[in-house]
């Protein structure tokens, strides 16, 4: 039996293949843009399985660290370590800011963590390249994504770090490479401002009657000490016991230590839920127009793929062939098309993901779901077609 | 003659699609879940490593004076300035002495009336004595002629009574003398503590050193104790470093540092460990150590710079050796991942002594020669699929 489709293609594969391509990009950019979706959604569980943590501590009535800002004594962990079911709490502390490097600058999140080595909560789970942090200051750990290199000396705030290890994917919520250093000079970049801004403290301090008494010497030194130090963290991170639930050991410390705790599942609905929920959505809309616009355009393309063959339908009519034939034949192209397109689009987006700036996921399941409505779409396409290359006159065919 | 041209456009279509297939199931199977993860391993080998701390701490003077004035007063002159060198003994500076020397200058006044005084009772007790002797002669005589019946006994009488007046008149002249002394003596020694007070308002460098702080001017009011000039010993410079107490096993006094100030980037200077704190830093989780240095840079850091100080243990025995990149914590338990025929293992190992290059002792859990993933591009699980390679992409080996 002779295949009509096929017949058909051969006779004009080439504009065929070309807007199979041409609809093939199109569809790339909808696989990418949910990937774009995905990522940022990843970029968040990312921020949330990197840290290692169980349980994130924060101060009482806010939704840090992340979503919001949080600081908390950094001897809090002292006593969580002490509560039932606790098995590790390591104190941290995240700074977004820029990190210079040479003449550049560069979007980072600064985290601070305990070097306790390995497996401590908040330090990176795996390296690329280098080692771990080993000395208490001055060195760092950064994510590949900053661009940075091993024995790069950068500057945050007011230390140089050198960077002594290099780890892939710790971003935060927002897509930052991450650079892991001390909490100690961590602690110190957060609070101690730029050297002008320390000066002029000091000065404001001793202008104040109250802090420069004449008759109390040593009143001012003790005031500017106390002003510069910085005993707070944003969070502290716990790890639980194996088989504990983490809500069985979140209650205590809610309820003695007078502290805010989230579990990895309520952290994942701030993450997810408030923080990116606005551009997660924006991309969402995005997305779904985007979809829409291609349904229409592929509907449109084998629409008019359809009627610039209706004098060659009209010829099969007049000898007198089918009219399941020839549905079958309209709808056979449209499938064809729509999986030279799917091809087409899949490869493109993997090609062109690892170029975006940010993080672009491309789920398997996203892609098997678009080739799924792609099939629909171009059945639904091809109906149309169908019913207009039904209703061709078999007279078209040699009139005009 | 429709055959060939028939397949010459099937042959061009099928170029077209089968690579188009091809290059699909590559990109399906290059990313996604299913494509292998790259890792690079070691073998565990065994070697000795020499670990060391790491601390920072500044620079502090040993020994600092801070001189001021022990009563409250003004201060009339400062003669140093910061950056001088003093002797020990050295004038610094004095506070205005107000009243002082005027008191000073009453009391000799004073003192040399009781003086004066003193001379006259002198000369009164000279008179008291020469009375006395005469007196004494006198009723000797008389006394004498009575008995020879020559005078009466009432002569004799008055005699002896002049003679005992005398006396009572010298005993009385003689206690003149010694108030007069005793008021002289007690001017002396008031006159003597105010010239030593006054003296203590001269501000001297009880040792040879260096000025670094003038904390008043001349003119200025301050209390008792507030320093006016702060001298060091700048032969006394040391380094008060803290270390992080989750490494800062195997401290003791005695050890050899390198120290690097910040000043100096790169260049390092010898040292030792001096002294360690008993006391630690309870709040910043610190121990606290003093470092010296073996010989004092010069010029010599400025007091309050900072320090990098990396103290040297001695090596350790050989034992298996990993890079602490290898080391993750997978269900709460410290391990390695070890490829073993191609299919990963997760090893529980327990960790020993590290040094600050990276490397960690594995105590129990992990053979010599088996091999350890380093680093992967994913995180990685058990079921993962892994693929050995040199280094990873994208990163510079």
């Amino acid at each position: 039996m002779i295949s009509l489709a096929g017949r058909d293609i051969q006779h004009a594969w080439g504009k065929f293949v070309f807007t199979g391509v041409g609809l093939g990009l199109l569809i790339g950019v909808t696989l990418t843009m949910a990937g774009v979706y995905r990522g940022m959604v990843d970029d968040a569980k990312a921020l949330l399985d990197n840290s290692g943590a169980d349980l994130w501590v924060v101060q009482q009535g806010t939704l840090g660290p992340y979503a919001e800002s949080s600081s908390i004594y950094d001897d809090v962990y002292r006593s969580i370590l002490g509560m039932p079911g606790v098995t590790r709490a390591a104190n941290v502390t995240y700074l977004t800011m820029q990190v210079r490097h040479g003449g550049q600058d560069v979007r980072a999140m600064v985290v601070g963590v305990v070097c306790g080595g390995a497996g401590q909560p908040g330090q990176p789970g795996y390296l690329v390249s280098g080692r771990r942090i080993t000395r208490a200051h001055y060195e760092a750990v950064a994510d590949i994504a900053s661009g940075f290199k091993l024995g790069d000396r950068i500057r945050i705030r007011r230390n140089l770090y050198s960077v002594v290890g290099l780890t892939r994917r710790m971003v935060s919520s927002s897509g930052d490479p991450m650079v892991f250093i001390p909490i100690k000079d961590a602690q110190e970049a957060q609070f101690l401002k730029d050297n002008d801004a320390i000066v002029q403290q000091r000065r404001r301090t001793a202008a104040n009657p109250l802090f420069n008494r004449p008759g109390v010497p040593g009143l001012l030194d003790a005031v500017i000490a106390s002003q510069s130090k910085n005993p707070y963290v944003n969070a502290v991170l716990v790890q639980i016991k194996p088989g504990l639930s983490p809500e069985e050991a979140a209650e205590p410390i809610r309820r003695w230590k007078r502290l805010q705790v989230y579990t990895r599942d309520q952290m994942e609905e701030i993450l997810v839920g408030k923080l990116i929920a606005t551009s997660a959505k924006q991309i969402g809309m995005f997305l779904v127009i985007l979809a829409i616009v291609s349904a229409a355009i592929i509907a449109f393309i084998i629409f008019t793929l359809t009627l610039g063959k209706i004098r060659e339908i009209a010829v099969l009519k007049l000898i007198g062939t089918r009219n399941r034939t020839i549905a079958w034949m309209i709808l056979q192209q449209a499938l064809a098309l729509g999986v030279i397109g799917f091809v087409v689009g899949k490869i493109a987006a993997t090609i062109w993901a690892p170029f975006f700036p940010k993080y672009v996921l491309l789920v398997p399941e996203d892609a098997a779901r678009g080739f799924m409505i792609l099939m629909v779409i171009c059945v639904l396409a091809s109906l149309l077609a169908i019913r207009t290359a039904l209703r061709v006159d078999p007279a078209e065919a040699i009139g005009g | 003659m429709r055959f060939p041209s028939l397949n010459r456009r099937t042959l061009a279509l099928l170029a077209v699609l089968i690579p188009l297939a091809a290059l699909f199931i590559y990109v399906a199977m290059r990313s996604g879940p299913l494509t292998p993860i790259p890792v690079t391993v070691t073998l565990v080998e065994t070697r000795s490593i020499t670990p060391a701390l790491f601390g920072i701490g500044t620079v502090e003077a040993r020994y600092t004076y801070k001189i001021g004035p022990t009563v409250a007063g003004r201060v009339k002159r400062v003669d140093v300035q910061v950056g001088d060198r003093v002797r020990a003994g050295q004038l610094l500076g004095e506070m205005d002495p107000v009243d002082f020397d005027d008191r000073i200058a009453s009391l000799g006044a004073g003192l040399k009336r009781t003086e004066a005084a003193a001379l006259t009772v002198k000369a009164q007790v000279q008179e008291a004595v020469a009375r006395k002797t005469y007196a004494d002669a006198q009723a000797r005589r008389y006394e004498h002629l009575m008995q020879t019946r020559l005078v009466s006994e009432e002569m004799a009488g008055a005699k002896k009574q002049e003679c005992d007046a005398a006396d009572a008149g010298f005993a009385a002249a003689r206690a003149s003398l010694e108030a007069a002394n005793q008021a002289s003596a007690s001017l002396r020694a008031d006159r003597d503590g105010l010239i030593t007070q006054r003296a203590n308002l001269r501000l001297i460098a009880p040792v040879n050193g260096l000025v670094t702080a003038r904390d008043a001017d001349p003119g200025t009011t301050v209390i008792a104790g507030q320093p006016v000039v702060e001298v060091i010993d700048p032969t006394s410079l040391w380094i008060n470093v803290r270390f992080d107490q989750l490494r800062v096993s195997g401290l003791i006094a005695g050890l050899s540092v390198r120290i690097a100030l910040r000043s100096q980037d790169g260049h390092e200077l010898g040292g030792r460990v001096f002294r360690l704190e008993p006391l630690a830093d309870a709040v910043t989780e610190e121990t606290l150590a003093k470092v010296v240095f073996d010989a004092l840079p010069k010029p010599l850091p400025p007091v309050g710079e900072l320090a990098e100080v990396t103290v040297a243990l001695s090596g350790l025995p050989a034992a298996p050796v990993v890079p602490n990149a290898s080391l993750q914590r997978v269900e709460g338990r410290m391990g390695v991942w070890l490829i073993q025929n191609n299919t990963l293992r997760f090893a529980p190992v327990k960790v020993g002594a590290t040094d600050l290059d990276g490397f960690v002792q594995i105590l129990d859990g992990i053979q010599v020669g088996e091999r350890v993933v380093v680093y992967s591009r994913r995180a990685l699980t058990a079921r993962s699929r892994v693929q050995v390679v040199e280094h990873l992409a994208g990163v510079s080996p």
